[in-house]
């Protein structure tokens, strides 16, 4: 999705004002969202993937004037109206008038711990020889999905080479849709920075993590 | 996002007055959150323990011991650059947004810097969550086409011949710099090098600190 989200080499933000507050909430709220967040995802009743959707799926001008977590909260909401959770009246009221939805797991206090430790990888095992190696020269395709995609657009159309391959991982773009992971093979690909800016740069290489259906052999457009 | 606001407050929205934006995110988020408890989707205890995990447990320190037992143990380094999630996990650091690690090794000739452009991926169990000013719009869009100019921000400056690469965090993988080890530090215990080791050097926006610097960056 072309979202606000995809803020790469975009300008005029402003500075950076990094702070010595080593603290990544700025009030109680914030803890509770990101704590909520993490819970409702143990449900299972949706993926990362649809979570990072959501968030994505904010009109540019709410993205870009909403604080993290507002974003976060916001995501949230969306994703419990749409699996059913709850009514649109419930959130606002805080109160619930429906019936509870059957969830598939609920995280408990005492499983916190392990849930974490353990984490959830997202390395599969290939359905498919990897069409790429490291060192071979591919192209970021040229492509703009309204779903969610994790292939961002400063870097699509643009040439550059294969400097790790990851394995096979769970495809976002599938999984966002509840179309299943569909594993695909990952590849770290390096993009000189004046492939990607031309000479408005201080970056000698980006690396972007794509998957193989982002890419394609550098000659599919050449005459 | 606001990481342009000039008093630094990052979470109310530019239209209100601070008190009431806040208040109203708490009355919100505490319907949604008494909701949730109410329905049985969540335990209000698992809510307190996730908490209290990435305010206290999780953090740059655990990004710090892995970097100065790297420092001090060339057999340790060549594990960390060759398999980063198992020699981390030898640490005890695992985890949830820490699944699959890479380190990356600043040298005299190159610099690493990381970023989520798309959102705030960021590796938890080293770093703990990520600070306000990472998940921004200001880093997330300057960081991949001025990596030197964004360091600059951060108030250090590297050689012109040193070869800025950025990593863009876009798949489930999480990056950690290995940043260089002070000059002066060779003989240094590790609880010594870990003190020197900042959350921004090992994301490529900082340097560590010499042990004579006063510096207190983060």
């Amino acid at each position: 999705m072309n979202g606000a989200q995809d803020l790469g080499g975009m300008q005029s933000f402003g500075p950076i004002n990094p702070d010595n507050d080593v603290s990544p909430f700025h009030a109680d709220w914030e803890r509770r969202v990101h704590a909520n967040t993490i819970a409702m995802g143990a449900t299972g009743k949706w993926n990362i993937d649809m979570s990072r959707a959501a968030r994505e799926s904010l009109p540019p001008a709410q993205y870009l004037s909403s604080s993290y977590y507002q974003i976060w909260f916001e995501g949230l909401k969306k994703l419990i109206l749409s699996t059913g959770l709850a009514t649109a009246d419930e959130l606002e009221s805080g109160e619930s008038s429906t019936q509870a939805a059957p969830v598939p797991r609920v995280l408990m206090a005492k499983d916190v711990s392990a849930a974490l430790f353990r984490g959830s990888p997202v390395d599969r095992p290939a359905g498919a020889e990897a069409k790429f190696a490291i060192g071979d020269w591919v192209r970021a395709r040229e492509m703009n999905p309204s779903s969610h995609t994790r292939l961002p657009r400063y870097c699509r159309g643009k040439r550059g080479h294969i400097v790790a391959v990851h394995g096979a991982h769970v495809f976002p773009d599938a999984n966002a849709l509840g179309l299943g992971e569909q594993p695909q093979w990952l590849y770290t690909v390096r993009f000189d920075g004046a492939e990607l800016w031309g000479g408005d740069t201080t970056a000698a290489s980006v690396c972007v993590d794509c998957w193989e259906p982002y890419l394609e052999p550098p000659s599919a457009h050449d005459d | 996002m606001n990481g342009n606001d000039p008093d630094g407050d990052h979470h109310a929205h530019p239209h209100d007055h601070h008190g009431s934006a806040l208040s109203e995110m708490d009355l919100r988020v505490r319907a949604l959150e008494s909701l949730l408890v109410e329905k049985g989707y969540v335990d209000p205890q698992a809510l307190d323990i996730l908490v209290e995990t990435y305010e206290h447990k999780v953090g740059p320190r655990n990004g710090a011991r892995v970097i100065a037992k790297a420092w001090r143990d060339p057999t340790y380094k060549q594990w960390l650059l060759d398999d980063a999630t198992a020699a981390i996990a030898s640490l005890g650091y695992t985890g949830r947004q820490g699944e699959h690690m890479i380190v990356l090794e600043n040298t005299p000739a190159t610099h690493n810097m990381v970023v989520c452009t798309l959102c705030s991926c960021y590796p938890w169990p080293v770093l703990g969550l990520p600070p306000v000013w990472y998940k921004s719009a200001p880093y997330r869009s300057r960081a991949v086409i001025d990596p030197r100019g964004v360091l600059k921000e951060f108030g250090f400056e590297l050689p012109a011949d040193v070869e800025f690469r950025v990593w863009d965090s876009t798949a489930e993988v999480r990056y950690l710099v290995l940043p260089m080890q002070p000059p002066g530090t060779d003989g240094f215990s590790e609880d010594a090098l870990a003190e020197l080791v900042t959350r921004d050097s090992m994301i490529g926006t900082g340097l560590p600190k010499t042990p004579d610097s006063t510096r207190g960056t983060p």
